[in-house]
């Protein structure tokens, strides 16, 4: 699924990924979601509705103050280079319960 | 020395401890000289830099948990939507340690607002994290020094304090403030140091040097007398003897001393009870209530997400028998979307079994999860508040009817045993005329509110709700010799199964098999070890002593 932004006329790579996770996002999951979005150059968003609003995927004070319910879907959004393999490797993420148990904390 | 001062509060970790009173004051920025915008801007880039440090060296001292708080507090420390705000006001004038806290207290603001206790407990997350930056500026105060096992008592504590905190003595916390649901109170936990939050005057020195805290109880006793201090010795013997003991049984099976085995199952809410459950200390889940899918106000969870949780217990049982409730609502349960709103008597309206019977939509999808993830491990199926047998009959005409649609469609299933829970007396008092339960599982806590009619949160008449009542014995007697008769298997999995007063008679009632909290499995299965049941109540009969 694709739009289109009027100002550049790039175009947006989106998905949509229903949260799972027994908490939904918050702190140790929003850890995980933002380092791994900060790996990619393009531009990532995300938000709870398909048409916004809008939040930086790799901010986790934004991405805490969306507060993501479970049960909620979550539609993220990039935009530049990498944009298709950063939404699929989010989206993973998410489906992946976040690797939880599997977080290292030597790993940063 | 000052009078002794009793002072009671919220248990936020069990446990007891003696020592030496320590008042933690607030840390206090001291004032700095703000210098030019550009100095500031590298000044709070510097105690940003500094924080983010001494925290990182935090992490490596820590695991699991302390770790992912720490963690938490870096990423937010290192997210420039918190610095950029901080700049702006250091270049419009603003001294470092201003602009700081501003851009800080309005982020606390919103956390300390949210109506979930989850978000509300960050709050203090954040206060760590802006004091941390704030000492940093001013150049760190010297800590005062805290003497090993000392009771600490304070406004609140942030998580990072307590992490630089020696709790290798002993000691405890006893906060003014605080919540239950912090990430210091999840730490206290996880390292079993006693604190109590909540506790009104915690805060004020009242020239007390020593104190002893009885978390369990909520109680925090300054400048105890030598009475007081005999009680807690012999009670910290008692406990420490008593933990001993159970974690000596926890692994072990449970065996009564006249070596009857009794099968000692667990109750789970919430997935992530499991993570501290180690799996060779029970026999499976008895009870796995899946109304934490349901929450009441979120969205209803469709098949594919309970399917996955449901799998994610499977595979924690390895192999043992895991028995998954049907959805349980009604009553004390509300969940908006689902249940009847403005019922005169909740407890006897539409609720568990009558209330999906009604909403077959709900009850298939769970129904199809169940059957999907029954490939995976030993699933089982119960059925909540069941009082005639045509609702189990109707029930498994539902399975039949998901079973033939997964089989059309070729996805992987299998039929999961059907079983009932005896919580109804029209069930405990004729069980045989519920033959087509492939299973029972008595849930003691709604049969004695049945039975004696009697509510179980009503303070005014809470004698009355006795689970240990003869009539209550009667009828777990009844269910047990008319499971065995015919060939089903009985279980009991309510509050009773988990309390020392009760095993004794659930076990000369018959029962050999109990289903108990995660908490409670190794004194249960110690309370075992030390009863005498008798060969009369083996349900072998024959042999009389």
């Amino acid at each position: 699924m694709s739009a289109l932004d009027p100002e550049t006329a790039e175009p947006f790579v989106t998905v949509a990924v229903l949260m799972t996770h027994q908490t939904g996002l918050h702190a140790r999951p929003s850890v995980t979601f933002t380092k791994l979005a900060k790996t990619f150059p393009c531009s990532i968003s995300l938000a709870t509705a398909p048409d916004g609003p809008w939040t930086d995927a790799k901010s986790i004070a934004k991405v805490m103050a969306t507060r993501v319910p479970m049960g909620a879907t979550l539609h993220l959004r990039a935009r530049g280079a990498g944009a298709g393999e950063a939404v699929e490797a989010l989206r993973s993420l998410v489906e992946r319960h976040f690797d939880e148990g599997g977080v290292d904390a030597g790993s940063r | 020395m000052p009078a002794p001062v009793e002072l009671k509060g919220q248990t936020a970790s069990a446990g007891l401890a003696l020592g030496l009173v320590f008042f933690l004051p607030e840390p206090v920025a001291q004032d700095r000289v703000a210098g030019s915008p550009s100095t500031e801007a590298a000044a709070l880039r510097g105690a940003i830099a500094a924080s983010v440090a001494s925290i990182t060296g935090l992490i490596e001292g820590h695991k699991g948990e302390a770790a992912d708080i720490l963690e938490f507090q870096v990423a937010m420390l290192e997210d420039d939507t918190l610095l950029q705000p901080a700049l702006d006001r250091v270049n419009s004038g603003s001294p470092a340690q201003t602009a700081w806290r501003e851009v800080l207290d309005t982020e606390i603001a919103g956390y300390a607002a949210s109506p979930e206790d989850y978000f509300r407990a960050r709050a203090s997350d954040l206060m760590d994290m802006r004091d941390r930056v704030l000492m940093n500026l001013a150049g760190a105060a010297a800590k005062p020094k805290i003497p090993g096992g000392a009771i600490i008592l304070a406004t609140d504590v942030p998580p990072s304090r307590f992490l630089e905190l020696d709790w290798s003595q002993g000691g405890g916390l006893v906060l003014a403030h605080g919540s239950t649901a912090s990430h210091v109170a999840m730490l206290a936990r996880a390292r079993g140091v006693p604190m109590l939050v909540g506790v009104a005057g915690a805060d004020v020195p009242g020239g007390h040097s020593e104190a002893i805290l009885e978390a369990s109880s909520g109680r925090l006793c300054l400048s105890p007398s030598a009475a007081d201090k005999e009680i807690y010795e012999a009670s910290r013997q008692a406990a420490q003897a008593s933990h001993r003991n159970d974690q000596a049984y926890a692994t072990k099976p449970a065996v009564t001393r006249d070596g009857i085995a009794v099968e000692i199952l667990v109750n789970v809410a919430e997935p992530s009870d499991l993570d501290r459950i180690a799996v060779n200390t029970c026999d499976g889940i008895g009870l796995m209530r899946s109304e934490f899918l349901f929450r009441d106000g979120a969205p209803l969870p469709d098949e594919d997400q309970q399917f996955t949780a449901y799998c994610r217990l499977l595979e924690w049982a390895q192999g043992r028998p895991v028995t998954v409730r049907t959805l349980d609502i009604g009553g004390d349960k509300p969940v908006q979307g689902l249940t009847a709103p403005g019922e005169s008597n909740p407890f006897l309206g539409l609720r568990g079994v009558r209330l999906t019977l009604v909403r077959r939509d709900v009850f298939k999808a769970q129904l199809r999860a169940l059957a999907r993830a029954a490939v995976h491990g030993q699933l089982k199926i119960m059925l909540p508040m069941v009082s005639v047998p045509e609702e189990i009959a109707e029930s498994a005409r539902l399975l039949d009817d998901v079973m033939a649609d997964l089989a059309a469609a070729g996805v992987p299933a299998r039929r999961p045993a059907l079983g009932i829970m005896v919580e109804v007396p029209a069930v405990a008092i004729v069980p045989e005329l519920f033959a087509p339960a492939a299973f029972f599982s008595i849930g003691s806590n709604d049969l004695t509110q049945y039975v004696m009619a009697a509510a179980r949160d009503l303070a005014a008449i809470g004698r009355l709700y006795q689970p240990g009542n003869p009539a209550m014995l009667a009828l777990i007697r009844n269910t047990v010799r008319a499971a065995g008769a015919m060939g089903r298997p009985v279980s009991l999995c309510g509050d009773m199964a988990g309390d020392e007063r009760y095993i004794g008679a659930l076990l000369a009632a018959g029962l050999r098999s109990l289903s108990v909290a995660p908490a409670a499995l190794g004194h249960v299965k110690a309370v075992i070890a030390g009863l005498t049941i008798g060969a009369e109540h083996t349900n072998q009969g024959g042999e009389t002593l």
